[in-house]
């Protein structure tokens, strides 16, 4: 249970001392809060009373009139709304006043209560704008943890950049002094090495852009009729080259002409990504298999490899932005660490699921289903 | 020269495999003998295994603050040893160290931190320093 401070703030003595009898053993609940609300009533007779103790202590929810001695109900509300306190205020007028009423909702008002009332109207205004502040007050904290998100995954960007550029100033610094010798030859390690950071940088800013363009994207998806077998066939012939490099062969299991209706760029996105993580992730001489088949209500598309495997433990994170699963055998693959989650997210936008099985050391098969998107 | 001995041993564990061969490279240099691991676990037992005379860690490797536990483990075990805690995630990146309660301050107790980048001179004076040397 917690407790709500309500403030009443009229001239009429009854009605403050009615109000708060009304209100005594009141609580409000909801199916989907916590814990139920009760509420402590505070009194004051002029708005310049009320100003003293909105300024001196958080005040949840306010009972105003606005007919007052001194300044009025609107006063009131217009300090409150200038200072951004985050409270909820329901005027309490006589119908005489509806228009004032009416204003005073435009400008920063929950609701309006005519007077007289009864105590079922009184409660029921007072559960209705408990839920209004209980809800304020949630998507209000649920943004701030998206910020909180966000921030998090800054630093980690801003490291994983990072690192890449201070390797390499490294090893240019060590050549800029001549550290280990006079020939270029001398640092042949260190230009190779310079230039894998650079290709993996170069991995970590194409997949940070794919991601840019999923989060911006609900607007943008533009939806074609495809066929699927060839987008991974091409997906296919784009890694060829580094699977011959690796000795992985590719076997492509995929039936004609399987049309789907997506945004081609994003089933690019997700079979480049599989496809490129079943060859560097396996071991030399694997192979690949890339297999589709229609379903009842959509496709089922099967990336096999015959490599390292993932540990039951690091399957669970796997799909987490920025994981990478490192271990020796992964320690000279490079990556961003950004290619599942990226995966996940677009398979989450067609509704589908992305699955993985693998056994360590016999390798890993990553199952995509995409239901058929139903504006077909 | 010293004989192999009588060299200090400095302990190194950073996952990234450039910047721990290039600190490696350096801190060989400066006449010291280098214990490394790669990643935190490794790291862990490294610290079971051999005791330092100094050692630096990187801050995120597995875990974000892995650095930090691998700190409080080498104070844990060898309370005189410095750390000093190495890391690309400064101040400047918004990302503060998580020193903010008195209870993270008592137990992560680096005795520096060291911005990557590695400049050799500095980190030199700093090694000397912390090793009274």
């Amino acid at each position: 249970m917690s407790t709500l401070k309500i403030l009443v703030v009229d001239d009429e003595e009854g009605i403050r001392s009615g109000i708060r009898r009304i209100l005594k053993n009141y609580t409000v609940g909801y199916p989907f809060m916590d814990e139920d609300f009760s509420f402590e009533v505070f009194e004051a007779a002029t708005g310049e009373e009320a100003l003293d103790i909105i300024t001196g202590s958080e005040v949840d929810i306010i009972l105003l009139d606005n007919k007052l001695p001194g300044i009025q109900g609107i006063d009131v509300l217009n300090h409150i709304n200038e200072k951004g306190y985050d409270t909820a205020v329901m005027m309490i007028t006589s119908y005489a006043s509806l228009e004032l009423a009416v204003k005073a909702t435009t400008s920063g008002a929950h609701s309006f209560m005519p007077k007289p009332f009864t105590p079922e109207e009184l409660r029921a205004s007072v559960e209705n704008i408990t839920k209004h502040l209980f809800l304020r007050r949630m998507t209000r904290k649920m943004k701030q943890e998206g910020r909180e998100i966000r921030f998090q995954f800054l630093s980690v960007l801003s490291h994983e950049l990072k690192s890449p550029l201070n390797a390499i100033e490294g090893y240019l610094k060590i050549m800029q002094d001549e550290q280990v010798g006079d020939k270029i030859a001398d640092y042949k390690n260190m230009i190779d090495r310079s230039l894998e950071r650079i290709k993996g940088m170069r991995t970590l800013i194409m997949d940070l852009l794919d991601m840019t363009k999923i989060e911006s994207g609900k607007k943008t998806k533009e939806l074609k009729k495809i066929d699927l077998s060839q987008a991974i066939r091409i997906s296919a012939d784009t890694f060829e080259p580094i699977a011959i490099q690796k000795n992985v062969k590719i076997h492509l299991d995929l039936p004609d002409n399987i049309i789907y209706f997506c945004d081609p760029d994003e089933m690019e996105i997700i079979f480049n990504n599989l496809i490129s993580n079943a060859i560097k992730y396996n071991v030399e001489g694997g192979e690949v298999f890339v297999t589709a088949k229609p379903e009842e209500n959509g496709f089922k598309v099967m990336v096999e490899d015959t490599g390292i495997g993932i540990s039951e433990e690091d399957k669970e994170k796997l799909f987490k932005e920025f994981v990478r699963i490192k271990n020796n055998r992964t320690k000279d693959i490079t990556g961003s660490g950004l290619g599942l989650s990226i995966v996940k997210q677009l398979v989450d936008s067609y509704e589908g699921e992305v699955k993985v099985n693998s056994k360590l050391d016999e390798g890993s098969c990553f199952l995509v289903t995409l239901p058929y998107q139903k504006n077909l | 020269m010293k004989s192999l001995e009588e060299k200090r041993n400095i302990m190194i564990i950073d996952d990234d495999p450039d910047y721990l061969s290039q600190l490696r490279f350096y801190v060989e240099n400066m006449g010291f003998n280098v214990l490394s691991a790669n990643n935190q676990k490794d790291g862990e037992e490294l610290i079971d295994r051999s005791k330092p005379d100094l050692a630096i860690v990187d801050l995120m490797m597995e875990n974000k603050d892995s650095g930090f536990i691998l700190s409080y483990k080498l104070k844990k075990k060898y309370p005189e040893v410095p750390v000093i805690i190495a890391t690309a995630v400064t101040a400047e990146t918004g990302m503060m160290f998580g020193l903010e309660t008195e209870e993270e301050k008592s137990w992560i107790k680096a005795d520096m931190y060291l911005e990557k980048g590695i400049r050799p001179d500095q980190l030199h004076r700093e090694i000397n320093r912390l090793l009274k040397l």
